[in-house]
């Protein structure tokens, strides 16, 4: 009884989440679905390592921390673009695209060099 | 060690023989076919007709029949020089020289007969005025010796010297009363060698000579001739020879070709005169024996002067020499060796019949009696040997030298032939030698009581293997004998002992008659072998130049318990550094590489590449599910421009990271980077600030 219950509450919390998430502007929900994406891409890379060995080791450090890195980026993207954030009201969302751009070319420029 | 030991024992014979090497070999095939390397034409002549006789006058001597063919290109040089009306007297000696071994057959056509005797005619004058005129001993020994040859040449008796008399003493007039002479009046040096001309050149006046010769001249040149020979020299080993000491080394003869030349000046002077040049047949002896002992000359000159030289003591009116020679000085007595004795003309052709006797013979280094009785070599007219073919049995295995007399049968041989009264000849005589009741023992230091024993076969192999300790004795014992039954002491009886260490302690081997016999204290030794335990090669040698089966051999080891060095107990001297080790080749490098790291197999990686495409995929189609749209870009022309130049911007900004991964370096990507940056945001703050104008627009309206 008690199981179905909480079955029930586990659904309608779903429920409810897919409700309110539905209510989230289309471009933040773009950044959750590419830091979905750099998220399961790094895990991918770390289930080939478990798998393969870590050699070359520098090669699998540049490519997991390359999704990491852009997925974390991209977070701080959706906290300066979110308009429910009232903290960062002042700043146009050009500028913080701006700036994740720059900080992905930086990222990037880094990783490279680690690659190898 | 072992090699140079063994080096050591094969040189020794030969050191012995050159020590007292008085033995001389006439002359054999060696020098035919040295003969043959040392006149080699270049291009079908010799460079001058003075070489050109020599090398002709040697193959003459040998008897070679193989020689090269010069005789066109000779003949035509001889020609030449004849028919020449600049030729020197030195010319026409030596073209003449050429022409009487060459023998040009211009004689045998009237016409060119009438040409050479018109010919001969010509160079008769040109050398009677050269005689004539001559100032200088040269001078007249080419004139003269070329008017010689032209009467050797010629069947008509007309060559002949006027005045014979006057010039035999214009020549005469530059000897010495030493019995050397000078090239010239006002040159005051006088030489042997010129001696040597003199004499031919006399020998050469006297044949021309169309009357008998005062007899008193010839009397005081034969003088003068026993004067030249007081002043010859002296090897050790019987050889004699003449040698010019000049200050001034201009025209220095060595002194082969000083005696070459008075040897040849004495035989023409004996060739022509009457009566016996009055000289010891030692001295011709010891001369043959010179040119003997030179051996075979490399230089064609010597080569020319041995062979002439010998040539003429062959055939000579003073004494012709005799050589006694033995194919080998070594005698196995185990093999029973013959003791086979040659004697022939420094030439090497037979000699008239004559015994030879072996007088005597000496172990080396005493002068005790002779060992054996004098007795005759059989003679064996097949072999042209004398043979002795049992040794007598006093003769052992040693070093031995034997005196040979020859005795001529016929009594006028015996003024023609000179054989020495002696012929001292070292002969080695040399056997197998026994070895007996060869042991190795250990015995008990105190009471000498024997703790273990083995025998030993020194000729073939052994390995025994003993162990001692510093209370007990090592005794190695054998016993010599040599074929004839006595007491053979060898040169070389050493025991050695090479430790592990390679320290080696060398012991010589004591005798008492027949037995050998050496015993190792080891408590007396401890201090020598520096305390050091463990095991020691033991080798035994026993080595002599006449011992045929000379060995150095390993028969084994033995195990030493030497005590505990004590404090100030010596340390063993560092052993010598094999200067290969040091000199020789380094060890090799080798080159270590990491080895490759374990690669996976190819398609798990390329799956996990496919796998790692899906989440773009899916972002993708989550991208399509949100309907996702471009109608923000912007419309008019010039924002559209910047923002498609901002996108290629960055594209290019990730195509520049992918060649930086691919090949170029930091410098040139930072570089290349810096410019598409400032370009990059140029174009981006162009664009942004446009989209922000627009939103801010929107907002406010």
């Amino acid at each position: 009884m008690g199981r179905s219950s909480s079955t029930k509450d586990a659904q309608a919390l779903f429920h409810s989440l897919r409700s309110a998430y539905a209510a989230t502007p289309v471009n933040l929900k773009i950044i959750d679905l590419y830091v979905g994406f750099a998220v399961f891409t790094a895990l991918i890379q770390v289930v080939y390592m478990a798998i393969v060995g870590s050699f070359p080791f520098n090669s699998f450090l540049s490519g997991v921390l390359s999704c990491v890195g852009t997925a974390v980026l991209a977070v701080c993207l959706r906290i300066q673009v979110n308009k429910e954030n009232k903290e960062f009201k002042d700043l146009p969302p050009e500028r913080a695209f701006a700036d994740f751009v720059l900080c992905n070319l930086v990222l990037h420029l880094v990783i490279m060099n680690f690659l190898g | 060690m072992a090699r140079s030991l063994a080096g050591f024992l094969a040189l020794f014979p030969f050191v012995l023989i050159c020590g007292a090497a008085s033995l001389f070999q006439p002359i054999s095939d060696s020098h035919r076919s040295a003969a043959l390397e040392l006149f080699t034409p270049t291009h079908g002549s010799f460079k001058s007709l003075e070489e050109t006789y020599e090398a002709l006058r040697t193959f003459e001597v040998l008897g070679i029949e193989k020689k090269p063919d010069v005789t066109a290109t000779a003949c035509r040089s001889i020609s030449e020089t004849l028919g020449s009306l600049t030729s020197t007297p030195k010319d026409l000696f030596y073209a003449l020289k050429a022409n009487s071994i060459v023998k040009c057959k211009i004689n045998e056509k009237t016409s060119e007969f009438f040409f050479f005797f018109t010919l001969q005619k010509g160079i008769f004058t040109r050398l009677n005025a050269a005689v004539n005129g001559a100032s200088s001993l040269l001078d007249f020994y080419y004139s003269i010796g070329g008017l010689v040859l032209i009467k050797g040449q010629t069947s008509k008796a007309d060559v002949y010297l006027t005045d014979a008399e006057g010039v035999f003493r214009s020549v005469k007039a530059f000897s010495q009363s030493d019995g050397r002479w000078r090239y010239s009046s006002n040159n005051p040096e006088s030489s042997a060698f010129a001696a040597g001309i003199a004499l031919e050149t006399l020998a050469g006046i006297v044949s021309l000579a169309s009357s008998e010769m005062d007899q008193s001249l010839i009397i005081t040149l034969k003088n003068d001739v026993s004067k030249l020979f007081d002043s010859i020299e002296k090897y050790d080993v019987g050889a004699l020879y003449f040698d010019d000491k000049l200050v001034d080394g201009r025209e220095h003869q060595g002194p082969l070709s000083t005696t070459s030349s008075v040897v040849r000046g004495l035989t023409a002077l004996a060739a022509v005169t009457a009566g016996s040049v009055n000289l010891p047949g030692d001295k011709i002896l010891g001369l043959a024996k010179f040119f003997l002992g030179i051996g075979v000359p490399g230089d064609a000159e010597d080569f020319f002067n041995q062979i002439d030289s010998l040539a003429c003591l062959e055939s000579n009116r003073v004494s012709i020499p005799l050589i006694l020679s033995l194919p080998s000085t070594e005698l196995s007595l185990t093999k029973k060796d013959s003791l086979k004795v040659r004697v022939n003309t420094v030439l090497g052709s037979n000699a008239p019949p004559l015994t030879v006797k072996l007088v005597g013979a000496f172990s080396s280094g005493s002068k005790d009696a002779s060992l054996v009785e004098s007795q005759e070599l059989k003679f064996d007219a097949e072999t042209g040997v004398h043979i002795l073919s049992n040794l007598p049995k006093s003769i052992d295995v040693g070093s031995y030298t034997f005196v040979f007399e020859i005795v001529l049968h016929e009594s006028e041989h015996v003024k023609v032939y000179v054989t020495g009264s002696q012929t001292k000849v070292p002969i080695f005589v040399t056997g197998l030698i026994k070895i007996e009741s060869a042991e190795i023992t250990v015995l008990d230091g105190d009471l000498g009581s024997i703790e273990t024993q083995k025998k030993l076969d020194l000729a073939g192999h052994n390995a025994v293997s003993l162990s001692a300790n510093h209370l007990q004795k090592l005794r190695i014992s054998f016993q010599l004998t040599t074929p004839r039954g006595r007491a053979f002491r060898p040169h070389q009886a050493l025991l050695k002992l090479r430790h592990e260490s390679k320290i080696e302690h060398i012991f010589l081997v004591g005798n008492s008659g027949k037995q050998f016999e050496i015993v190792l204290n080891f408590l007396g030794l401890v201090e020598k072998f520096f305390y050091l335990s463990g095991r020691y090669d033991i080798e035994l040698t026993v080595g002599d130049a006449v011992m045929e089966n000379s060995l150095l051999r390993a028969i084994g080891h033995i195990e030493l318990d030497l005590p505990e060095p004590p404090e100030k107990a010596p340390r063993p001297p560092p052993q010598p550094v094999d200067p290969y080790s040091r000199y020789g080749p380094k060890a090799e490098i080798t080159h270590i590489f990491r080895a490759p790291e374990k690669h996976p197999p190819k398609e798990l990686s390329l799956a996990f590449l496919g796998l790692t495409i899906l989440p773009l995929l899916g972002f993708l189609v989550g991208l399509l599910r949100l309907g996702v749209n471009l109608k923000n870009f912007p419309s008019k022309a010039i924002p559209a421009t910047f923002a498609i130049l901002f996108h290629v911007g960055i594209g290019a900004v990730l195509l520049l990271y992918v060649l930086f991964w691919l090949k170029l370096d930091l410098f040139q990507t930072l570089k290349l980077l810096g410019f598409l940056g400032v370009f990059l945001v140029l174009v981006g703050h162009r664009i942004l600030s446009h989209l922000a104008a627009t939103s801010a627009k929107v907002k406010s309206a």
